[in-house]
């Protein structure tokens, strides 16, 4: 008899938009470059927007960094962390966004047997939240 | 730049300003667990941010887990590694 089971794990974190917005306004880019990839910090710009605390979309980066730990709570990691910018936001054409992992986060996600993530955000203008599901091919058990 | 001269001075007066604690930084014990005093993970971006700042150091990547900011003994820890303080 062979066995098929799918192995799931589910992450989910909220982030408060205000908090985010502080940490722009000491920080500045030293604080979105530490944590967010060039393509996640593109895809949170206002058009049209000056000032580093104006330019972004707030409640946009708080989701990303939503995302970033709901990928933590499923990769596990018992000593050191991914760095946050191995853990990527992609926005897609379509507008819906997929996980892209490299580095450290990549190869835990490998140890640990995760071949794929899925990623679903939500934000108000205080609150943003993401919810992050892996999920392992079916592992062939028993004899044969 | 160490705010008042001491290290420890210095990392309380940083999670006072950055940790969102829900208690009193006065009151933490030097192994009193932080994210269980109510420090989320964004706060602790923050309190790296701002300890890279006060000790004028940049943690590296094999010191961003959970638990070198769990605790004022651990942060020490950390920032003794990265200065020699």
């Amino acid at each position: 008899m062979t066995a098929v089971r799918t192995e799931l794990r589910v992450g989910l974190d909220l982030v408060d938009v205000a908090d985010v917005a502080a940490s722009v306004a000491q920080f500045g880019d030293r604080y979105l470059q530490r944590i967010y990839t060039d393509h996640e910090i593109g895809c949170s710009r206002r058009p049209g927007r000056v000032g580093t605390g104006g330019a972004y979309a707030m409640e946009s980066l708080a989701a990303r960094f939503a995302a970033k730990e709901a990928v933590l709570k499923v990769l596990r990691p018992v000593g050191a962390r991914p760095a946050w910018r191995s853990i990527e936001l992609h926005r897609m054409t379509e507008g819906w966004c997929e996980i892209r992992l490299s580095g450290t986060a990549a190869a835990l996600a490998e140890a640990a047997g995760i071949d794929g993530l899925s990623v679903s955000l939500s934000h108000e203008a205080n609150l943003a939240a993401a919810v992050v599901v892996g999920w392992s091919t079916p592992r062939v058990g028993g004899e044969g | 730049m160490m705010v008042d001269g001491t290290v420890d001075g210095t990392i309380r007066e940083v999670l006072g300003d950055h940790g969102r604690l829900a208690v009193p930084v006065e009151t933490l014990a030097d192994d009193t667990d932080l994210f269980g005093a109510g420090m989320t993970s964004h706060a602790s971006v923050n309190v790296m941010l701002a300890l890279e700042d006060a000790f004028d150091f940049e943690f590296s990547e094999k010191m961003l887990k959970k638990s070198t900011f769990e605790s004022i003994g651990s942060i020490r820890a950390a920032v003794t590694e990265m200065t020699g303080a």
